[in-house]
């Protein structure tokens, strides 16, 4: 697979940061608007799912690049763990505790500390996304 | 003493996503993680077992109080009955991992195999720990997400096969599992297992909670493997690698099938004639057909994964037992006897066929096959797994010291107790089919002449596998001491009053 021809490159090779870039507001105001985690992680991986389809497989030199997604998986989710462990770990003994402040409701700094689940959230569901992805592709063309 | 609970969730979790971030470096190391971690688990469960005593301790998760008396968050309960379940799940867990560690060294992707291992028992613990419904249904498919890739594991036809089978299965009962769920919430208007028992029984319409628990009872059903639902077990439990045979076999029918029906019939619903025989119609055709089926199989972990079928139907029949007892207003020793009968019979169980499982993954380890025609004369070139073969068999069949015959027998005294004698005689009968059918077994694997010249050629297997299996065999002994009186009201007794305290 070549990919496409090369309009679709370069119109790809446009639109992908900036859908990367909406994927990261998701996750970032997923405390504020509908979405969060998991949906802007899935947009984050489909920038990069979109850059494959357009340009081939060669685009990412495959069989590396598939090992670094899974473990960006790993280390997203054991964060989000380490987290939720600390809460356990700190003043007050409760699993999943918010540990800071709660600011403003509304403010893009509030609700204490689901934006930074979020953050991990949206590592995590990016990375097993494209692990996922890029596992059927490079089985396909080794096939 | 609160703050231990959680531990049981992160511990597995932790592990399982440190593995394949530091596999690269310490391999060596990660390899004996999960059991590490299960032995921590077992330590903290039976320290909690003699702390908690006959109370339950109850940890909100997030630390959210109840809002009007309605609680809101994920509560998370320790109580007799699922710090036994947690012991029992740990424990197999720790044997299977050690058991692993020399087998699972001649497939690809092992640290995959570490992470999904440690991913499985996390979702059990999850199952058994919850006071939450739809938390319950979040860590049953964590666990059995990882059980469908683990049976896959080995990735040739029949491995894969069986997984899909499996997986189509395992995904028709979770959307049952989910939709009794849905109208369980659009009933009652909560998810807390309390609070939702709270709503039930004092709700005067009978017909929408007896319609939740036939899906539930099909749903979970088909997660037990009970008979008319148990197409995918066969397959999935003799395909998968032995260590996670016996971890299936063992614990994961249990924890996410018969654990969740026990829990969830006695303490959310109000116990009726009708559930009462469904789940005792269910029980005595999971144990005789299930045991007909098994002895005539010649493959060795097809034979024992039958069997698991039949000895799980012994523990729903005690249940159902109960469960007419209590519904027709009958004695409540009798009820509680049947019920701990069952109860002790399911502890057992994950002893003698985890230890079955391991046994029959020893024999392919060194002869590489499973065959029983092919097999013969093992008892002198293998005398670890020989031996503890032979505990585990007379085990399952019912023959005294071995922990399986006084389970079987309280289960049986029940029966008669309650006047139910045909269960009784069929469940004598079935307990007679067994023993022949691992007379078989151990004539054609281990006492015979060896049938084909290669097997002279086979060693007893590497200490890491020896030790499990002798762990196994001894509390296969040991657990018959469960039923002497101070350790009983410790293990067992409360586990019971647990279930009956809702209805009594």
């Amino acid at each position: 697979m070549k990919g496409m021809t090369i309009i679709v490159k370069n119109v790809t090779a446009l639109l992908s940061g900036l859908i990367f870039l909406y994927g990261c507001y998701i996750v970032l105001h997923g405390h504020l608007t509908p979405g969060g985690g998991f949906a802007g992680g899935i947009i984050i991986a489909g920038s990069f799912i979109l850059l494959v389809i357009a340009n081939g497989i060669q685009y990412f030199r495959l069989n590396k690049e598939k090992e670094e997604s899974s473990l960006f998986e790993g280390a997203g989710i054991f964060c989000f763990l380490l987290l939720a462990t600390g809460g356990l770990f700190l003043a007050v003994p409760v699993f999943f505790k918010n540990l800071l402040p709660g600011g403003t409701p509304g403010e893009l700094l509030s609700a204490g500390i689901i934006p930074v689940y979020n953050i991990f959230i949206g590592i995590e569901v990016a990375a097993a996304l494209l692990s996922i992805f890029l596992a059927f592709v490079i089985f396909k063309t080794e096939d | 003493m609160d703050s231990l609970i959680p531990l049981f969730v992160i511990i597995p979790l932790g592990i399982a996503f440190l593995i394949p971030l530091t596999w690269r470096l310490i391999p060596g190391i990660c390899r004996f993680l999960p059991s590490t971690g299960m032995l921590a688990m077992v330590v903290i469960a039976f320290f909690m077992l003699f702390y908690v005593g006959g109370e339950a301790i109850t940890y909100k998760v997030g630390g959210w109080e109840p809002v009007d008396n309605i609680p809101i968050g994920i509560h998370l309960v320790a109580d007799g009955l699922s710090l036994m379940m947690l012991v029992i799940v740990n424990i197999v867990g720790m044997m299977a991992g050690l058991f692993s560690i020399p087998y699972i060294n001649k497939y690809t992707g092992e640290n995959y195999y570490y992470s999904l291992f440690s991913l499985m028992v996390a979702g059990m613990n999850g199952v058994v720990m919850t006071g939450d419904l739809f938390n319950l249904f979040v860590f049953l498919e964590v666990s059995v997400i990882a059980s469908y890739a683990l049976v896959a594991f080995g990735s040739s036809k029949d491995e894969l096969e069986a997984s899909f089978k499996y997986q189509v299965l395992g995904g028709i009962a979770s959307l049952l599992i989910l939709f009794s769920l849905g109208m369980t919430y659009w009933y009652t208007g909560t998810l807390n297992i309390a609070d939702v028992a709270k709503v039930i029984r004092t709700g005067s319409e009978g017909s929408t909670a007896l319609f939740i628990q036939l899906f539930m009872v099909v749903g979970f059903g088909l997660k037990a493997a009970m008979i008319p639902f148990h197409a995918w077990l066969p397959d999935a439990h003799s395909s998968a690698p032995s260590p996670i045979s016996a971890m299936l076999s063992g614990v994961l029918i249990k924890a996410i099938g018969v654990y969740a029906i026990l829990r969830l019939f006695f303490t959310m619903f109000n116990i009726t004639i009708e559930i009462s025989y469904v789940i005792t119609t269910i029980g005595v055709l999971s144990m005789v057909i299930g045991v007909l089926l098994a002895i005539g199989q010649w493959d060795m972990k097809r034979l024992l994964a039958y069997h698991s079928i039949s000895q799980m139907g012994y523990v729903m029949t005690a249940a159902g037992i109960a469960m007419i007892i209590i519904a027709k207003g009958g004695d409540r020793q009798v009820a509680a006897l049947a019920l701990a009968g069952g109860l002790f019979h399911m502890f057992n169980h994950a002893a003698f066929k985890g230890l079955l499982f391991l046994n029959a993954g020893a024999v392919e380890y060194s002869t590489g096959t499973r065959n029983l025609k092919e097999l013969g004369g093992m008892a002198d070139l293998m005398p670890v797994t020989s031996f503890t073969s032979m505990g585990a068999s007379l085990s399952i069949s019912g023959i005294p010291p071995f922990n399986g015959f006084f389970s079987k027998l309280i289960i049986i005294i029940a029966a008669v107790q309650g006047r139910f004698y045909f269960i009784a005689l069929l469940a004598v009968i079935v307990s007679i089919i067994t023993l022949a059918s691992f007379m078989k077994v151990q004539r054609y694997v281990f006492l015979d002449k060896a049938r084909t010249p290669k097997l002279a050629d086979a060693k007893e297997v590497p200490f890491l596998m020896c030790l499990p299996m002798i762990i196994m065999a001894i509390l296969c002994l040991a657990m018959s001491l469960m039923l002497i009186p101070g350790i009983r009201d410790t293990f067992l007794l409360n586990a019971v009053n647990i279930l009956l305290s809702v209805i009594y």
